[in-house]
Order: C-alpha cells, then sequence, then structure tokens
C-alpha cells in the first residue's frame, strides 16, 4: 500500500510539473504581453516597458522562463522557509498574496455547488431508476438532455438578467395572482403524482392533496405578506422536525426499528427544546458558537443513539446524528428568517436583496444573521448556475449504476432472503452503486473549477476564475500559472482520493 | 457546462466499454452495417434530429450565402441598419383570426441589435460558425485521439507508456481553461482556426477509449489468425481491429462534437474565440448581456440555437449508441417493449428491470 502510494504521489508530480510546461509556453505563446504598454501614449513608455520586460524576465524565451518559475515554486517544497515564490503580475503583486482570498471566494463557490449536485443528482437518479420507464423517468431523462445541451454562461446570464430582476421585483409588491397559483398547484400536484406513482385513483389523490395544499400554503404566504417577514414559528417547527425524525428512521433503519424510531423522536424534542431555550444565545452568536453549537448537536445525537441503542447501536447512532443535524438545521432557519426584514431595510439592501455582483455587499455591517443571509442572497444564482454544469450527469450516472446493481445476483438473494425493500435498497444495491461514482466525482471536479470560469465571470466575483481570467487577457502569465497549481493539484488530490475510496469500498480492488 | 474533455452521456465509468459481441444476426443474411443502420433509423428522435440539424444547416448557409457567394436574405451580417422600432423583431407567427397581426417576416424578423445591424443575420451567421467549429473539431480531435489510442493499443510497450502518460498530462488540464488559452492564441485565424486549434486539445477522451477498445481486440482470436497468415501491423490495425472499433469511436466522436458547441459558444462568450466583426451565438450573448431586460429578443434567439443544436446531437448520439450497442440501451426515451422485430434484442435484461423496479 506505500509502495502504491508513493509511486502514485511521484507520478502526479512528473504530470504535474508536465502539464505546468505546457501551460506556462501556451500562455506565453498566446499573445503579446507588453500589447497595453506599446500602445500607450505615456511619456516614460519605453521606461515602463523595460521595467515589465525585466521585472517578468520577457527578454528570457518561454521554456526557460518557466525554469525561473519551476524555481520559484519549488521553494514552497522547503518546509516553514515560507519561501513560496509564484512570481508577480504585471501590477506588481505577489500571486502568493493573491490567491488565498481568491481561493476561500471560488471554494465557497464550487463546494456547495458539488456537494449540492452529488446529493441531489444521486437522489434524483436513484428515484428514476426505482421508477424506470415511468413518465417521470422520461421527463426527468428529458430534463437532463437538456441540461447537457444548455451551457452554464446562458445559464447564468438568464439568471442575473432574469430570475434576479424578477425576483426583486416581486419583493417590491409580494403578491401571488390567482392564475399563478393555479398554475403552480397544478403542476406540484402533476409533478408529485409522478413521484408516487400507483395506479389512477392513487394518482389522482396525490394530484389534488399536494396541488390543493401548494396553492393554499403559497396563498397564505402572500395574504400574510410571509416574503416580508417570513418566520416558520413554533408549530410549522415542530411539524418539520417531527416530519425529518420520521423520514430519517424511515430511510436509514425502517420505520419497525422502535430502537432507532425512539433516538430519533428524542433528539427531535431535545431540537424543539433547544429552539425555545437558546433564542437568547443566537442573538449574540457568532460563526465560531454556531459550529460549535452544530458539533454539540451532532454529539448529542450520537450520545441519545447511544443511550437507547440495545442490539444496533451504530444504526442509532447514525439515525441520532443525522436527526440532530437536520433539525438544528431547520432552528437555524427559522432564526435566519428572523433577520430577514432587517436585511430588507438596509440603506445597501433596499429591498432588492438577491445580489448579481461579487460575493459579498461591500461595507455591509450586521451580525452573523445578516452576513449569512448576505452571503446566500449572493452565492444563490452563481451556485444554482455551477450546480447545473454537473447535476444532469449524476441523475444519469447514479441511475444507470442503480439499474445495473438491481439487476445482480445479490440484490435478487437479498429480496429472496424475505429482506424489506428498503433493506434491499439502501444496504445493498445504494453502497455497490457508489462505486463507479467514485470515479466520476473526481474527474467532476476537474470541470467544476473550469466552470467557475464563467460563473465568476457573470458574476463579477474575484475569485481564482477571475484570476484566470484577467491575467489571459493580458497574457499576464504568472496569474495564470497560480490558478493553474490550484486547479491541478486539485484535481489529482480528488483523483487519488477516488482511487483510495475505490479501495475502500469495493474489496475486490484491494486483492489485486 | 459540460465540458469536451468529459463525455458525460457516455454510461460507462471505470475502463470504458466492452466490445460489441458480434451478434447471431447474420442469419437473416444482412450485414452488421445494415443492422445497425436500421437500428438507427427506428429510432424516430434520433432520426428527426438529424433531419432537423441538416436543414438548419442548409436554411443557415442558403440564408446569408457563404464567403463571397450571396444568400436569398437580403441584409448581411456586417452591414448597418437604420434603427426600426428600438429594434423590435418584426416576425409574427399567430394569425390574424387568433389576434395577432398574421404571419409575416417584415423587414427584421429577428430585431436589430444596438447598432442597427440585422439580427437574423447575425444569428445565421454565428449557427454558420458554430457548426463549423462543432464538425472541425470533431473531426480533428477524433483523427488525432484514434491515431494515437490505436498506436498504443495495439504496440503497447513503451509506446503505449509515453503516449498514455502524455494523455494523462493533457488530461489534466481543465477544457476549458485550456480552450481559453488556444482560443487567445487563435485571435484572428477565424472560426477554422480555433476549431483546428481546439481540437488539437481535446483528443484525450477518444484515444483512451481507443486504446482500451485496441488493447482488448488485438487479443482476439481473428487477430491472432490474420498475424498467424503473416498480415502486416498496418493491414491488422486498419483491416481487422480498426472496422470493430468504430462504434465506440463514432459514439464518442457524437458526443464530444456536443460538447464543442458548448465550448466554442463559452469561449466566444469569454472572448476568447470568435470575434466581432464576425459573429458566433455565444458571442452575441456576451456583447448584448447588459439590455437583455429591455431587449429580450437579443437573448433568446442565439440562447435557443445554442441550446438546438446541441440538443440534436446529442439526441443523435443517444440513438447512435442505442443503435451501435443494443445492450446497453440507457437512454432511451423509447419503452423497449415496442422493439418487437429485432432478433438479437436483450429483451430478458429488460424484462428483469422492470420488474425489479
Amino acid at each position: 500500500m506505500v509502495s502504491f502510494i508513493a509511486r502514485r504521489v511521484l507520478v502526479s508530480i512528473l504530470i504535474l510539473i508536465a502539464a505546468s510546461f505546457i501551460m506556462y509556453v501556451l500562455t506565453a505563446n498566446s499573445g503579446d504581453p507588453l500589447q497595453d504598454l506599446s500602445s500607450s501614449s505615456s511619456p516614460n513608455r519605453q521606461a515602463l516597458i523595460d521595467a515589465r520586460v525585466h521585472a517578468q524576465h520577457l527578454d528570457v524565451p518561454p521554456p526557460l522562463r518557466w525554469g525561473i518559475w519551476l524555481g520559484g515554486v519549488a521553494k514552497c517544497v522547503i518546509p516553514f522557509a515560507n519561501q513560496c515564490d509564484l512570481g508577480t503580475t504585471f501590477t506588481n503583486q505577489e500571486v502568493t498574496d493573491l490567491l488565498p482570498h481568491a481561493m476561500v471566494a471560488t471554494l465557497q463557490l464550487v463546494t456547495l455547488a458539488f456537494v449540492l449536485a452529488v446529493v441531489l443528482g444521486i437522489a434524483l437518479g436513484m428515484v428514476t431508476a426505482l421508477r424506470q420507464y415511468s413518465a417521470f423517468d422520461y421527463g426527468v431523462t428529458f430534463i437532463s438532455f437538456f441540461l447537457f445541451s444548455l451551457p452554464s454562461f446562458l445559464m447564468a446570464v438568464l439568471l442575473k438578467a432574469f430570475i434576479a430582476l424578477g425576483f426583486n421585483n416581486f419583493l417590491a409588491d409580494p403578491v401571488i395572482g390567482p392564475t399563478a397559483l393555479i398554475v403552480i398547484g397544478l403542476l406540484v400536484g402533476g409533478i408529485w403524482q409522478l413521484l408516487i406513482g400507483g395506479n389512477w385513483r392513487r394518482r389522482l389523490i396525490v394530484f389534488v392533496i399536494s396541488g390543493l395544499a401548494t396553492s393554499l400554503v403559497l396563498w397564505y404566504m402572500s395574504a400574510t405578506n410571509w416574503f416580508l417577514k417570513p418566520a416558520l414559528g413554533p408549530i410549522v417547527i415542530i411539524l418539520l422536525v417531527a416530519g425529518i425524525a420520521y423520514g430519517t428512521t424511515a430511510i436509514m433503519a425502517g420505520i419497525r426499528n422502535r430502537k432507532a424510531l425512539l433516538t430519533a423522536g428524542i433528539t427531535g424534542g431535545i431540537a424543539v427544546i433547544c429552539y425555545f431555550s437558546l433564542q437568547w444565545l443566537f442573538n449574540i452568536s457568532s460563526l465560531g458558537t454556531l459550529i460549535f453549537l452544530a458539533v454539540i448537536a451532532i454529539v448529542v445525537g450520537i450520545l441519545v443513539g447511544f443511550l437507547l441503542g440495545g442490539y444496533d447501536r451504530a444504526q442509532s447512532m447514525r439515525v441520532g446524528a443525522v436527526v440532530a443535524l437536520l433539525s438544528g438545521g431547520v432552528v437555524l432557519l427559522d432564526r435566519f428568517m428572523q433577520s430577514w426584514p432587517a436585511y430588507l431595510n438596509l440603506d445597501t439592501i433596499n429591498g432588492r436583496p438577491i445580489g448579481t455582483v461579487g460575493s459579498q455587499t461591500p461595507n455591509l455591517a450586521g451580525d452573523v444573521w445578516i452576513q449569512g443571509i448576505d452571503g446566500f442572497t449572493h452565492l444563490l444564482l452563481p451556485t444554482i448556475s455551477l450546480l447545473l454544469i454537473s447535476f444532469a450527469g449524476y441523475t444519469r450516472y447514479s441511475r444507470s449504476g442503480m439499474l445495473e446493481v438491481l439487476n445482480q445476483d445479490y440484490v435478487r438473494t437479498a429480496r429472496a432472503k424475505g429482506l424489506p425493500e428498503r433493506t434491499v435498497i439502501v444496504r445493498h444495491a445504494f453502497r455497490n452503486m457508489l462505486i463507479p461514482l467514485a470515479t466520476l466525482v473526481a474527474t467532476d471536479i476537474g470541470a467544476l473549477l473550469g466552470g467557475a470560469v464563467i460563473t465568476e465571470t457573470v458574476f463579477a466575483i474575484s475569485g481564482m476564475g477571475a484570476l484566470f481570467y484577467s491575467g489571459l487577457q493580458r497574457v499576464d502569465v504568472n496569474p495564470v500559472m497560480g490558478y493553474f497549481l490550484v486547479i491541478a493539484m486539485t484535481a489529482i488530490v480528488f483523483n487519488f482520493l477516488a482511487d483510495l475510496a475505490y479501495a475502500a469500498l469495493d474489496p475486490r480492488v484491494r486483492t489485486h | 457546462m459540460s465540458t469536451v474533455q468529459g463525455s458525460p452521456l457516455e454510461p460507462t465509468i471505470p475502463d470504458g466499454p466492452v466490445a460489441p459481441e458480434p451478434t447471431d444476426a447474420n442469419a437473416r443474411g444482412e450485414s452488421q452495417g445494415r443492422l445497425i443502420f436500421k437500428r438507427f433509423m427506428s429510432n424516430k428522435l434520433a432520426v428527426a434530429s438529424v433531419i432537423i440539424y441538416l436543414a438548419v444547416l442548409v436554411f443557415s448557409v442558403s440564408a446569408i450565402g457563404l464567403g463571397p457567394i450571396h444568400g436569398w436574405w437580403k441584409f448581411s451580417y456586417t452591414e448597418l441598419n437604420d434603427q426600426l422600432n428600438q429594434g423590435a423583431p418584426t416576425l409574427s407567427i399567430i394569425p390574424q383570426w387568433l389576434g395577432g397581426s398574421g404571419i409575416h417576416l417584415g423587414e427584421h424578423p429577428f430585431g436589430q441589435d444596438r447598432i442597427g445591424k440585422d439580427y437574423f443575420a447575425l444569428t445565421m451567421r454565428g449557427i454558420q460558425n458554430s457548426m463549423l467549429v462543432m464538425v472541425v473539431l470533431g473531426l480533428f480531435a477524433t483523427v488525432l485521439g484514434v491515431v494515437v489510442g490505436a498506436i498504443a493499443g495495439y504496440f503497447r510497450g513503451w509506446v503505449d507508456a509515453v503516449l498514455m502518460r502524455i494523455t494523462d498530462v493533457f488530461i489534466v488540464i481543465p477544457a476549458i481553461v485550456i480552450g481559453a488559452i488556444v482560443g487567445r492564441t487563435a485571435n484572428g485565424l477565424g472560426a477554422f482556426g480555433l476549431a483546428i486549434l481546439l481540437g488539437a486539445v481535446s483528443w484525450m477522451v477518444i484515444a483512451r477509449l481507443v486504446r482500451s477498445e485496441f488493447l482488448s481486440l488485438r487479443e482476439r482470436e481473428f487477430v491472432e489468425a490474420a498475424r498467424v497468415a503473416g498480415a502486416s501491423d498496418m493491414r491488422i490495425i486498419f483491416k481487422h481491429i480498426l472496422p470493430n472499433a468504430v462504434g465506440v469511436i463514432i459514439v464518442a466522436s457524437t458526443l464530444l462534437i456536443a460538447s464543442a458547441i458548448l465550448l466554442e459558444t463559452a469561449l466566444s462568450f469569454l472572448g476568447f474565440g470568435i470575434k466581432s466583426p464576425d459573429s458566433s451565438l455565444g458571442l452575441l450573448i456576451s456583447q448584448n448581456q447588459s439590455a437583455l431586460t429591455t431587449r429580450p429578443w437579443l437573448f433568446w434567439w442565439p440562447g435557443s440555437f445554442i441550446v438546438l443544436l446541441a440538443l440534436l446531437v446529442n439526441f443523435v448520439g443517444d440513438g447512435l449508441r442505442d443503435a451501435f450497442d443494443p445492450r446497453q440501451r440507457r437512454f432511451s426515451i423509447r419503452r423497449t417493449k415496442e422493439q418487437p422485430s429485432e432478433p438479437d434484442e436483450p429483451t430478458t435484461a429488460d424484462a428483469a428491470r422492470v420488474e425489479s423496479a
């Protein structure tokens, strides 16, 4: 195993060096780095040109300049020396100073989009596989074909120009008209009956109930100005937490597992009590407190599971942790909603919350809740447009993976043993379906980081993509190479992790 | 956006698809190619996609002409006209008896942009350029990938090792990143030069697929027989192995073409692709970004043509995959049950899937 890892690391480093050579030479030859200066009319033009040629070693041919650059990068490897030298930009900023800030902005965006794409994509793919050849399956298939064919810049421009503006205009007068209510109701009802399936009677009942409920809730929200003063309130929170507890148990342990159900119930109960008793703490919270609270919540969930667990402790503990985290999320969501009116009324926001420029409002004063909402409203649209790059891929792969697994002999064996359908799907099929997806996840990270170039350009976020974009425009090689180093290393690390995950998930790989 | 390197519709993840087994359908006296063609023709969606794609091609070329030849449309994509009615589209398709203003084209059916250029001509020119890039990029990258993959897979040993390490090096760089750099270099070369340069950095996926295909095919008995009979390497590669790998190549190449249009439009949008005064669908959206709320047609025409072209090619690729390898009928829009006449259909597997689902 050690020799395998060592060999992999060595090969990766060699590939990285070779790829950096190609990147460097291609970028350096992609245009004239002195273009902006030679067309300028400033009196000290020649001096500026000489200064840039000297600072950037432009008199050295690109392949040799790559050697100088590589020498600077090699210094990063010396431990504790802190001598990293990735070169300077044309404006004499150190690339090492620019990178950390840009990385944070991009990682925020990419991580969220990545996690959502994986979770939603796999979930949707599984449902379509379980409802194969149904109308729902065909619908999702068509939508994923459509998403494959939709370039992300088109999506980004569409969201920015129409959705952001539309929602902001809607908030000025948040009333949903009767026609819209009926259309939304019909739509939601239609989707639910496709999702639930069954014979026509069951479909009709599902359609009517879900459609009517959606329309009524929306009508109530519109009538009470919910969009301006959103809140969940104690009743909705209790209902939501109960639903989470029930649903988590049903999926993870099966509803007949009384110990797990009890764990989920008690954990949910603690969350509801915390909602009533911890509001004072939330009001003075910082980000650190919230992370601390999240950790405590998970610990409490695990503890409840441990104390009640009985013969299958690990399962109850998992259920407890998930319920604690999800219901904690609901409580926090309520607290964020309480700050929404204050956020809307800020001078800098002025009732138009969905931002289309940058990743935060500049000079925003406010506590962690206001900052959180601000981050959410700014990252919402870029995340959606980035998410759709890989979302369709995950639904297709997980659907075909699930179908393949369901045809295997061990699934038939599991059914023949008389195991409940939930156990067959979650325990036997789901885990094996994940194996090939590990590879996909690794390659997808590279595509997402590349796609961030477009998203960041459209939404004017100053992240890694912007660094690359502006650098390439001016043929400024050093920031482009800084960008390349980070994304290539991320891609290589994820590929490596995928290999390890492969070995962890699939015992057959380990023996070879 | 999917990238040229990843082919998201390709369902086999780990090591490339298995070689298509020779079917026993020869009993009916039909060749393999004929069977594949028939299977493809029975997929109505894919056939319709081919027809629409060709129709769009003919329409766009004949409308504004090609090079010095003038088309039937009265405006060119470079001439400036007077702004009529704020440049709003004059196209009307709602007949008068439905309360519309009748079916007519008007002076500028797609409207005009800010400086008065005819938007129909601009869009048609963009379609021409996008299609050119799709075809040239696809063909060039396929040829390159097949050559690299075939040499690596057939000769194995150190040739294989070197070629595959080169592939690894290129695959580390995301398609859009290397595409942007290459596009910046191609500044002024026009659509054709851009397509060739982009093709030169998009061959990696096909090379890997072809290599794995060659690795498995070269161990088969018929290759062994040819070798014993004294066939040269060239003959074995071109006459015995390549024809058997053609299914994989065509499907992967179609998917590459589908992502090529997304890559080209994205690069033109970023300003590293096709430049004004020439026109590209991505460039049109980029130029008119700020005017979209007041003049939404500047967005909808190029936007819908990008999606349409990519969607058509994806449907064709899906149909081709079904035709070449009916066992992998995974993305079929139709029900497999409605396929009675094919004797080599693996209906038992599908039936089992339906039951299990």
